[in-house]
């Protein structure tokens, strides 16, 4: 136990101060200057203000300061939970700005990476064993999989928002609102919502029900399905076994696809001007607010980086051949 | 596995005949490829024959396919045929670079990985799950947000070099498997090197495995550029399909119901991936004697 999870955070933790590191060279090692840009924006013509400006950004940054002392204060700041300060929506710290982003974007995920992985293993469990249901499972799971997120996002608010007016195209809730904790709100909230989460729905649905499909039969040839068909054992019994043996690998799927699907919800987002972190990160490039950039990728690593912790968990409670190895490991 | 098995022992010229004769016959591999190579050609010859330049503007705005605009023109008065055409070439750049690149730092790692073992294995290892962890489209959005001039190679540039973790972890498992066969041990007894037994014992076995992880970070990479893209961090001169997209988005194409701008760049990236993953499918079968159905 100790062993699997003391690997397992080592890796988590050498992933984030690499996400980290990463974070803080780009502005400084990638050709074109932020600082210059930021001065550029502010449209300042006299040439003592524009040192003046160039001055102040690089105290802000602590670009005036040597690389190492940088490379701690931005660790120090980071730990402290400040990611600067926002350009685009000065002079708010972009922690706020994210916390007010964040709610929207976990509304979105979560249900639909959820909803899509047990739907789709549910689909993909029944395909692999009626011709019928196969012939159209899978051309449809590989046509949705191979969709572009935001492409069906885009058909989806064309058909069902703009031509048959039956959801409301942009937006996380009415412009004639302001969030309160009322019933109208939350329907409203309700509203937009489904289009955004329908779209994502779909996409991730088809690679589930693809791999589970794949998976269920290669189960159904091995040998232990072979041998209790021989035994006489009931189909039901043996498809069960199956199922929860092609289960386990969907689940390492799960994590090696969070970073997909998160990215997907960003672009998701940005198509129906969503006011989740996806759209924010389009503000942010928009207005050249670099800390804004940096603070969101940070947040998302940091989520994705989470969310798989939780899956290694659910992985140790569901496959018993962890479970015994890390009672062996102990004893 | 299987098709390694079987494949060792016999004649290479039989195999490949073999494989040749289940290819042609297979019709999920023959469809995919039809689709993709039709679009490839409509890239390459399609810019040709049209006049216009992608985003040159003419007279006639936000028209729905005609005979003289076939898909129609933009809200600017664009063709959006010409856009297509040449936004076709540059999705078709950018699978290749990404996925060419992707493959390459995938199979180096997961060969020498898979070959060598040991502590180089473990270092190697840890490097592919830390980047597979880390989202690389948020990498690829602040990298390409400070870049200050993009191009479709860029793009794929950076595209592959955040996409190889998973073919590297995929080869590194192929690979551990054949490392300890006979043919292997013989040529190391031979006194073959590293290299040499990797390259000429190890990747000839596993080429059709090879081939099939391209088609899919090909894929991939088509499907992040139309990400970024989107997001508008695609190239910054030129068009490409993710680019017509993000137009159409952004001058609300959508409200104003020109579904000639959004529809055909979108069902052309749709089409070119999906018929890779059906003719990705259709191999495994021509490669794998036990998925063939008849």
């Amino acid at each position: 136990m100790r062993r699997y999870f003391g690997r397992k955070l080592l890796i988590y933790g050498l992933t984030f101060f690499v996400a980290v590191t990463v974070n803080w060279m780009i502005p400084r090692f990638m050709p074109g200057d932020p600082v210059a840009s930021m001065v550029a924006r502010a449209n300042v013509t006299k040439p003592e203000a524009v040192e003046a400006m160039r001055a102040y950004y690089n105290n802000l940054f602590g670009l005036d300061q040597p690389l190492l002392t940088q490379y701690a204060n931005f660790w120090g700041a980071l730990l402290r939970g400040d990611f600067g300060t926002s350009i685009w929506l000065f002079p708010t710290p972009v922690s706020q700005v994210i916390g007010g982003a964040v709610p929207y974007t976990l509304a979105l995920v979560v249900p639909s990476v959820l909803l899509s992985w047990v739907v789709g293993n549910r689909f993909g469990a029944y395909a692999a064993r009626r011709k019928l249901l196969d012939n159209t499972v899978l051309p449809v799971g590989y046509v949705l999989t191979a969709m572009p997120y935001m492409w069906l996002a885009v058909l989806l608010a064309w058909s069902l928002g703009v031509i048959a007016g039956l959801f409301p195209v942009a937006g996380g809730y009415s412009f004639s609102m302001r969030p309160n904790l009322s019933w109208t709100f939350v329907l409203d909230l309700l509203h937009h919502w489904t289009l955004p989460f329908l779209s994502l729905f779909l996409v991730a649905l088809g690679g589930w029900a693809i791999g589970m499909r794949n998976m269920i039969i290669y189960e159904l040839e091995s040998d232990y399905s072979a041998y209790l068909s021989a035994l006489g054992a009931p189909s039901k019994l043996i498809r069960r076994y199956a199922f929860r043996n092609a289960v386990l690998p969907q689940i390492t799927g799960l994590a090696l696809q969070l970073g997909v699907l998160v990215a997907g919800a960003l672009v998701t987002e940005i198509v129906f001007a969503y006011p989740g972190l996806g759209s924010l990160i389009l503000k942010a490039i928009q207005n050249k607010d670099f800390f804004l950039l940096q603070g969101a990728f940070l947040f998302i690593v940091l989520g994705v980086l989470i969310a798989n912790f939780i899956i290694d968990i659910v992985y140790v409670v569901v496959d018993p051949r962890t479970r015994a190895g890390m009672a062996g490991a102990q004893a | 596995m299987t098709t390694i098995q079987e494949a060792v022992p016999r004649e290479p010229v039989a195999v490949r005949r073999e494989a040749l004769y289940f290819a042609v016959r297979n019709g999920k591999l023959m469809t995919g490829l039809t689709i993709v190579l039709a679009l490839l050609l409509l890239g390459l010859i399609g810019p040709l024959f049209v006049a216009a330049a992608p985003n040159e503007y003419s007279v006639q705005a936000m028209s729905p396919p005609t005979g003289e605009h076939w898909l129609g023109t933009t809200t600017f008065g664009q063709d959006i045929f010409a856009q297509f055409v040449h936004g076709l070439r540059a999705t078709f750049a950018v699978g290749v670079i990404g996925g060419g690149i992707a493959a390459v730092i995938g199979m180096v790692v997961g060969f020498v990985a898979g070959y060598l073992g040991g502590l180089v294995d473990e270092v190697l290892n840890m490097l592919t799950n830390i980047i597979l962890v880390i989202p690389s489209l948020a990498v690829l959005l602040i990298v390409n947000a400070y870049l200050g001039i993009r191009s479709v190679a860029v793009q794929g540039l950076f595209i592959g070099l955040t996409q190889w973790p998973w073919a590297a972890r995929a080869i590194r498992a192929q690979t551990f498997s054949l490392r300890t066969r006979e043919f292997v041990d013989l040529a190391r007894m031979s006194g073959s090197g590293t290299g040499r037994i990797i390259a000429r014992e190890i990747a000839p076995n596993m080429s059709s495995y090879l081939f099939m992880t391209f088609i899919l970070l090909f894929g991939g990479s088509v499907l992040i550029a139309s990400s970024l893209d989107f997001i508008g961090l695609g190239p910054t001169e030129g068009v490409s399909l993710g680019l017509m997209l993000q137009n159409a988005n952004q001058w609300s194409a959508l409200q104003l119901g020109m579904w000639w701008w959004f529809v055909p760049p979108g069902a052309a990236i749709t089409a070119i991936v999906g018929a890779l993953y059906v003719a990705n499918v259709g191999l495994d079968e021509v490669f794998n004697p036990k998925l063939r159905e008849t």
